[in-house]
């Protein structure tokens, strides 16, 4: 099953190499992962995402509280949560097609964000399933390249993944 | 100069220096190099840091760690950058392993070449990340103090194990004042200690209910100094206890409630008793599949309780019922102490027919061997006189093979903290080095490295170590000519292709121990081994290399093997294996 964790890990250098080093010394799966300084200099916030049977997700939540460099860590699987992601997608644009993708960009909310005589470049954020149905439709035409930033999430309510004030 | 908080300007040479000795350390185990220059100067002009110059880096991880496991204080080490790091990184993966605490300093070239290729420049920090329980750079040298508090803290707390401190050159030489940092602590790391007490009531409810119960043992009860407690527990239970290969001793294996160690070279009795047993308490032992065998045919009918100071071991790799996280010492303290507050009693009749069983199993003697032989030495007659001329209470250091499992079976250990050897990574080397750092901790001490032909080759540089620093060890070398474990398993399971297991060109392991300066004694016959050993175990004052050559095709029985389960072993008797 797939989970969504949410780690805050002292921001040294080094900290984001123990965690990746980890799932490949395991043998764990890292969908995606994304990290960077929280408002707290110190910090960095890290968004992961991974796959595995309960059993193993179980062994990545303690080993990655084992890691010294891990302040705090929560799975948000079971929570309800708000993820996001966001796509820059850059697309071939030229004649009768410019008006059809540009509508197709309006029906996903994207935005162009950058134009030539021949390409389009949009952005779009929302959860993986939706930036996944976006990319399939524009499978038909040309894609030059896609940059996906991995995805990120947090609780709902006024709970909140942040490090205990000593 | 005065202790602690007065604030002199020092360099971070003579910081690093003042740091070891607040921290209490009594022997650093080293060896020089560029990077490192400036502290082996701070360390020329000061006498309370005894530095013990070995002569390879891994033997002074070794070393360090020998050490450790002995007084179950930290081992510190100190070596050069490159080469001087990634020599030391067999020694900190058999610490990791075994987690042991270690602190290994390692020099860096200067901060600003880092990166750069410069000459005997390697990353440290990175080489070491999957082997230790933490490492830190120092990039300023007013981090130093707290640095190095820092990794004595986590070295030695929660589930021990090996830090790294890697320190470029360039912050030795930097100033600034010297204070002792007095908290450690660190906002991310808080290991817990007490275990939860409602677990604790639910365990003690389970075992009193057991009609077989069975309790197995690891290195997390030395380690945790956690043998008095898992004594008392076991009499109290009257169940029968068994000990992993690193758990040697926390179990007084003379008692009559020691049923041996389990696992792959297991008695027959303890593997049997793991089978069969309705209710097992776990206490510091991660279930490695040397101990488990076969997953699925593992205590099949067991409720398992598992005690560890680390919550990663806990379901890693077989399901719990009760899992306690927390220190050995304190929950089975706990255990105690619920179990003599509930109203019902352990299940005497239940215990009888138990134990009934077990003395069936035990009566198979599966340690028995060729004792009548009077042509060739047996190696496992060897370590029954040893353990019979020092009473059980020597140090064993042992290296990694056949040797180490004839050790682990024929010496009874009844003390923790005296059998010392590379459990989890299984390094071979180790024992010499290993004896270096136990001896220098227990000078008076008798310290034997039982050690085989093939392994005692991968560190007997440290033979000059052992000469400079006058120690005593008495190595017990089991020559076979054979690197005995690896021919053990090719004559079962590759149809006897010795594929390159015979060691040719041995040295004259006596001449060789000689040139040393060192004494050394060859003995090739059965009735010459008490002598030797009495001779050798008498030269209170002299390192003795006693060479005994044994029976080249001696296995270690029983034996389960691989992925089989515990029920499936096989004796001396049956010869052959499936």
């Amino acid at each position: 099953m797939r989970h969504i964790i949410s780690i805050l890990l002292e921001n040294e250098a080094g900290a984001l190499s123990r965690v990746a080093g980890l799932f490949s010394a395991r043998g764990y799966n890292i969908a995606s992962l994304t990290v960077a300084p929280t408002e707290d200099p110190t910090l960095s916030r890290m968004t992961l995402v991974t796959s595995g049977s309960e059993e193993i997700v179980d062994q990545i939540r303690k080993q990655l509280n084992k890691l010294v460099d891990v302040v705090k860590l929560v799975d948000l699987t079971d929570d309800d949560r708000i993820e996001r992601e966001m796509l820059l997608i850059k697309v071939c644009a030229e004649g009768g097609e410019r008006d059809e993708i540009k509508r197709l960009a309006d029906i996903f909310r994207g935005r162009i964000i950058d134009v030539t005589d021949r390409a389009y470049t949009i952005e779009l954020t929302g959860d993986g399933s939706k930036l996944d149905a976006f990319i399939s439709v524009l499978k038909s035409r040309r894609i030059l390249e896609v940059v996906r930033s991995g995805v990120i999430g947090i609780a709902r309510g006024n709970g909140a993944c942040v490090a205990e004030t000593p | 100069m005065d202790r602690g908080v007065t604030a002199v300007e020092l360099t971070g040479a003579e910081i690093f220096v003042r740091c070891l000795r607040d921290e209490g350390v009594e022997y650093l185990f080293g060896y020089p190099g560029g990077a490192v220059l400036h502290i082996y100067d701070a360390l020329y002009k000061q006498e309370e840091v005894k530095h013990i110059l070995v002569r390879h880096e891994q033997g002074a991880t070794h070393a360090a760690d020998g050490y450790a496991r002995s007084t179950g204080k930290p081992g510190v080490v100190l070596v050069t950058s490159g080469p001087g790091a990634t020599n030391a990184v067999t020694g900190i993966a058999t610490a990791y392993m075994d987690s042991v605490p270690l602190v290994v300093f390692t020099g860096q070239v200067m901060t600003s070449l880092i990166g750069d290729d410069a000459f005997q420049e390697v990353d440290a920090i990175g080489i070491t990340r999957p082997c230790v329980k933490h490492n830190f750079m120092v990039k300023d040298v007013r981090d130093l103090a707290s640095i190095m508090r820092k990794a004595f803290h986590v070295a030695t707390t929660g589930r021990p194990g090996p830090v790294v401190v890697d320190i470029p050159k360039d912050i030795t030489a930097h100033k600034t004042a010297y204070v002792f940092p007095k908290d450690p602590t660190l906002r991310s790391y808080k290991p817990v200690r007490e275990g939860d007490p409602a677990a604790i009531r639910q365990a003690a409810a389970l075992l009193v209910s057991a009609k077989r119960p069975m309790v197995y043992a690891g290195g997390g009860i030395v380690l945790g100094n956690a043998a008095p407690e898992l004594t008392a527990l076991v009499r109290y239970l009257g169940a029968p206890c068994t000990n992993t290969l690193m758990g040697l001793g926390g179990f007084p294996a003379t008692d009559p409630l020691f049923v041996g160690m389990l696992g792959m070279h297991g008695t027959y009795e303890a593997n049997m008793a793991m089978h069969d047993c309705d209710v097992l308490l776990a206490v510091g032992a991660r279930f490695d599949d040397r101990v488990t065998g076969d997953l699925d045919k593992f205590c099949p009918n067991a409720r398992i309780i598992h005690i560890d100071v680390d919550p990663a071991s806990i379901q890693k790799n077989v399901p719990v019922e009760i899992p306690i996280v927390g220190e050995a010492a304190l929950v089975l303290r706990d255990l105690l102490a619920a179990l003599q507050a509930t109203d019902s009693a352990p299940d005497k009749a239940a215990l009888a027919a138990w134990w009934r069983l077990i003395d069936e199993w035990r009566s198979r003697q599966c340690l028995n061997y060729d004792r009548a032989n009077i042509e060739v030495i047996k190696p496992q007659f060897v370590l029954e006189t040893l353990y019979r001329l020092t009473r059980g209470d020597a140090y064993v250091t042992s290296d990694v093979g056949q040797h180490q499992m004839w050790a682990a079976q024929f010496y009874k250990f009844d003390k923790p903290r005296r059998w010392i050897n590379s459990g989890g990574l299984g390094t071979m080397g180790f024992g010499l080095p290993a004896a270096i750092g136990v001896q220098l901790a227990h000078p008076e001490a008798t310290v034997a490295c039982v050690t085989g032909e093939a392994s005692i080759q991968m560190c007997i540089q440290e033979l000059s170590t052992c000469k400079q620093y006058d120690l005593p060890i008495k190595i017990i070398n089991l020559n076979n000519r054979y690197m005995g474990m690896v021919r053990q398993w090719q004559e079962f399971f590759y149809q006897s292709r010795y594929s390159h297991s015979y060691l040719e060109a041995l040295p004259d392991f006596v001449k060789l121990a000689e040139s040393y300066g060192h004494a050394g004694l060859r003995i090739d016959k059965p009735q010459d081994v008490e002598a030797a050993l009495r001779e050798a175990l008498g030269r209170r004052d002299r390192l003795v290399f006693l060479d005994f050559i044994t029976d080249q095709t001696e296995n270690v029985y029983p034996m389960i093997a691989a992925g089989a389960g515990h029920n499936e072993m096989h004796l001396a008797t049956d010869r052959e294996l499936a």
